[in-house]
């Protein structure tokens, strides 16, 4: 009778793993894991044994030595930052204040399907766009010759201005509405609130906004950086790929497909993680300095 | 700016209008608010109780009308320019700030310095009994705590007028009476103008030296909370002061105030409420009546039959509900616990029943 009633009393081992969150619903993720083993994981643990092992087999590291004692390759990682580091911030900047008035409109879905164009036509259709409407022969260079504004046409395209604007056009609707979302979730109460006690617009952005908006900000400023700075199709369309646009990644694909060296490409890659990594990690330390928590005003 | 509005004598509102589209939310409100004075603005949502709140907070700019203190016209004032106290409905504490930097905001807004705002957000929060909380952020706070935080923020300022938007509604019923009396202490401290927004007649009545009930954007009465309870002027008054039953008679006869109805055969007698005249005999009436004061009797003239629905002790009395042999839902009062089904007779002294005529809907 007691054994009986013991061995009932036990929890069943389902219960018990279900109580720890671990149920048939857990499989769910199982697809998810394995495409994100099978296309990120492992492709990614396989570039970096392949960049310790070099084309000539001489020394393990010897990809990553000559990276950083050739020009060519390692002035790479400063001209990529030169392009991407003032296009976020940009981005970033003018988002804020558009952001802020879109809050107040009624209609923001269709300013937001505006928005959102841009990014589904894609970097190499906005590239192509750019070089008609800002080459020699564009439409702006030609208005600004009819007025007599300028006597000889500015050069804007094959340049790092061309990949700049490109960059800017192309990342801007995904900065702005990740922004977007980021002002949109602070409690609009606590600005009236500021208001009643006497703050001014100034003082309730830099009092009330900002420090709510900090951490956002920061995340968005990430992930707005990792995309302008695997800039690609636009550094060889719009930029001079040979020179102040020679970005990171048109490095990797020359040692890849020009070369033909894909351990050289893998720590090319390896290189260009670790320089984002460092990047987004020194913003997102910088995130713990300020307020973390719910944007919004109370109710226990 | 607003160290010139801190001494005023009254707050007047002169046909204060608000339209969002074509809806007119609020509609020619008029009101005077003498210093000193606890005002209740009571009606069910969407009466334009916040709006007129809104409005004087400066928050909600004013379609028509115009608002003044003394002779100082203030609502072409930004609401930073008014100096007003509000307290929201969730507070709307600053959740980075720690309830010392929350209370202390106004303050520093007004570039107060430090030697002279640390005492007096001490005191703001010795008033509200929050002295050993000063150092936590608002979400480590219970939402008691957090609405006391947000008086004294609203208070810290000794604003001539405060503001409060409905600032009990998301408090439990033992927290909400706790703070009941605190709110009505705290302004007799001040000696300011509250104005003080809800939906609850209790509140209203408990807390306000003045109610004005508001209905479709208007104002419906406004009294003393005892001249409210007693004789409500509209229907609509009275269904927000407890008066829960409607009941639909033709008027068989008139006495002065006394008011005799028949309601399907059965006859009840009322005073006439309201102020508009009428009810001359044949026209329709309807007589309003608190639970309370509908008695299950043995045998009355004043009386109608009904059949018992449902019944349920309530500690002293029980209270049920009927159904008129005319169809009307009855709440009445019983001093015992009558079967489901059963006939029943309900009256009431004919000094708790009043009759409201045709021209006084």
């Amino acid at each position: 009778m007691t054994a009986a009633s013991t061995r009932d009393d036990r929890i069943p081992l389902r219960m018990r793993l279900s109580a720890r969150g671990l149920d048939a619903v857990t499989l769910l993720v199982l697809p998810a894991v394995g495409l994100m083993v099978g296309l990120f994981v492992y492709p990614f643990l396989y570039g970096f044994w392949l960049s310790f092992h070099p084309k000539d087999g001489l020394s393990v590291v010897g990809n990553y030595l000559r990276f950083f004692s050739e020009p060519r390759l390692y002035e790479t990682i400063a001209k990529t930052l030169w392009i991407a580091l003032p296009v976020t911030a940009i981005n970033l900047l003018a988002a804020i204040p558009v952001a802020f008035r879109v809050r107040l409109m009624r209609r923001q879905r269709l300013l937001t399907t505006l928005l959102v164009l841009p990014i589904t036509l894609g970097t190499v259709l906005v590239a192509e766009g750019l070089l008609n409407y800002l080459g020699p022969q564009g439409w702006l260079n030609r208005t600004l010759l009819l007025f007599g504004l300028i006597s000889s046409p500015v050069k804007l395209v094959h340049n790092y201005w061309g990949v700049f604007l490109s960059l800017v056009i192309t990342g801007f609707p995904f900065t702005f509405l990740l922004t977007l979302s980021y002002v949109t979730g602070i409690d609009p109460t606590l600005e009236r609130a500021a208001a009643t006690l006497g703050a001014r617009a100034a003082s309730r952005f830099r009092h009330i906004f900002l420090p709510l908006l900090i951490p956002g900000l920061a995340i968005t400023f990430c992930l707005s950086f990792v995309q302008a700075f695997s800039v690609f199709p636009s550094a060889i369309l719009l930029g001079a790929p040979a020179g102040p646009t020679r970005v990171i990644s048109i490095a990797a694909y020359e040692a890849a497909f020009e070369e033909y060296d894909y351990s050289l490409a893998s720590a090319i890659a390896m290189i260009m993680a670790a320089v984002q990594l460092a990047i987004v990690g020194l913003i997102l330390a910088s995130r713990g300095l300020f307020y973390r928590g719910p944007a919004s005003g109370g109710k226990g | 700016m607003s160290q010139s509005l801190a001494s005023f004598q009254s707050l007047r509102l002169q046909g204060v209008s608000r339209d969002f589209g074509s809806h007119n939310a609020l509609k020619n409100l008029t009101l005077d608010i003498k210093r000193g004075e606890f005002v209740a603005l009571l009606g069910p949502s969407g009466c334009g109780k916040s709006t007129a709140l809104n409005c004087i907070a400066g928050l909600l700019p004013t379609t028509r009308g115009s608002i003044w203190l003394d002779q100082r016209r203030i609502d072409t004032l930004g609401p930073e320019d008014r100096g007003f106290g509000m307290v929201f409905q969730n507070y709307a504490l600053f959740p980075h700030m720690t309830v010392r930097q929350n209370v202390g905001f106004g303050l520093k807004m007004r570039g107060i310095d430090k030697a002279e705002a640390e005492p007096r957000i001490d005191k703001a929060l010795a008033t509200v009994r929050l002295q050993s909380q000063a150092a936590k952020l608002p979400g480590q706070l219970s939402g008691g705590q957090q609405q006391r935080v947000a008086i004294a923020r609203a208070i810290v300022v000794e604003p001539p007028l405060v503001l409060m938007d409905e600032p009990l509604s998301n408090l439990d019923a033992k927290l909400r009476l706790e703070m009941r009396q605190e709110i009505r202490r705290i302004h007799a401290g001040l000696g300011s103008v509250t104005i003080y927004v809800t939906h609850d007649q209790d509140e209203a009545l408990s807390l306000a030296d003045r109610i004005v009930v508001l209905r479709d954007g208007e104002i419906r009465q406004v009294g003393t909370p005892e001249q409210l309870y007693a004789r409500p002027a509209h229907l609509d008054v009275a269904d927000f002061m407890g008066f829960r039953n409607r009941i639909s008679g033709v008027v068989t006869g008139r006495q002065s105030e006394l008011v005799t109805l028949d309601v399907d055969g059965a006859t009840l007698s009322g005073m006439a409420g309201g102020a508009a005249p009428g009810g001359d005999v044949g026209t329709n009436a309807v007589a309003a009546v608190r639970p309370d004061d509908l008695l299950a009797v043995s045998e009355t003239t004043n009386g109608l039959s009904a059949t018992v629905e449902a019944i349920e002790y309530r500690g002293r009395d029980y209270f049920g509900q009927a159904r008129s042999s005319g169809g009307a839902e009855l709440f009445f009062r019983s001093s015992s616990r009558l079967g489901v089904g059963s006939a029943v007779r309900l009256g009431a002294d004919p000094s708790k029943v009043l009759v409201f005529t045709g021209a006084n809907p």
